[in-house]
């Protein structure tokens, strides 16, 4: 295994594993409420900002394909929407999780809940639309548009309404509080590497999958000679 | 008198100094060492899922040669 080509899936394993240790082993502001939970931050953040960088390179790959018509980047921008999803999948659940223990519910309506929700509801329908079309470039052209649109629409849902109101979610109208964890530098140590290494993670994952589609469809094809 | 005064002065500064200890936090977990048992735990499945995804990455990179060879 040629290291020039793997080491950023060495990093990935490595960051992941500093910040599962260093994160609860190392000191974190002590605020009510939160208590210990305050920990999670380093995981159900660090999903968010995957997804959307997951999905961002998903739109990439969508362009690229409007442009030269290629099924790879197709494939290549559906398998980082689904790495992207399940990302943001879990995101929601962490979320819900932690909302439970520091609001008192599972969910609330809360705005970037519920805005949350529905950008991750339209990237299911970009899967659902893909497999209502058989024809190759038909699907490719479709997928490529739809999923340009899903990315679109998910910036003002999830950073821009919820900002616009009274939310318990932190960075809204009402929240001057959390600021001291946000920018706190202990945090921030774990926090980045944390974003890095379960970004290049779903990275990898994306490539396993694509990378199987593309073996998948050669060997269809030498059973077809 | 002074000394009075002194002494209740130097219990109201120390009355501000404790209050970044009234918030609770896990320090029994940490103290009895179980903390390190919650760390392990999470290694562990973290090391599973990725024995799992290095297994997949090399069968993927055996088809993928074993398609490379057929292709030539």
């Amino acid at each position: 295994m040629a290291f020039k080509k793997h080491w950023w899936k060495a990093l990935a394993v490595l960051l992941i594993l500093y910040t599962l240790i260093v994160g609860f082993l190392g000191t974190v502001p002590r605020l009510e409420i939160l208590n210990e939970s305050i920990r999670n931050f380093y995981f159900h953040v660090p999903m968010w900002f995957g997804m959307i960088i997951l999905f961002a390179i998903a739109v990439i790959y969508s362009l690229k394909y409007l442009n030269y018509q290629n099924e790879i980047d197709d494939w290549k921008a559906v398998e980082f929407v689904n790495a992207g999803l399940l990302f943001g999948i879990l995101g929601m659940v962490t979320g819900s999780i932690w909302a439970r223990f520091t609001w008192g519910e599972w969910w609330s309506n809360d705005p970037k809940q519920s805005g949350s929700a529905i950008a991750l509801l339209i990237y299911f329908a970009y899967l659902i639309l893909r497999n209502s079309i058989t024809e190759q470039h038909l699907r490719g052209k479709v997928s490529a548009v739809f999923n340009i649109f899903a990315f679109a629409a998910l910036i003002p849902l999830i950073f821009i309404l919820p900002r616009m109101t009274d939310s318990l979610h932190p960075g809204s109208g009402g929240n001057p509080g959390f600021n001291s964890y946000d920018l706190n530098f202990n945090m921030r140590l774990v926090f980045y590497p944390a974003v890095i290494g379960w970004t290049l993670l779903g990275v990898w994952l994306a490539r396993l999958r694509y990378r199987t589609r593309k073996v998948e469809e050669a060997m269809l094809e030498d059973q077809a000679d | 008198m002074i000394k009075k005064l002194f002494s209740i002065a130097v219990c109201l500064i120390m009355g501000l100094t404790v209050s970044a200890q009234e918030v609770e936090m896990a320090e029994t977990m940490r103290s009895s060492g179980k903390i390190y048992v919650v760390v392990a735990c999470v290694v562990v499945l973290f090391v599973g899922i990725l024995i799992y995804l290095l297994r997949l990455e090399r069968k993927v990179n055996q088809l993928e040669s074993y398609q490379k060879e057929r292709d030539h």
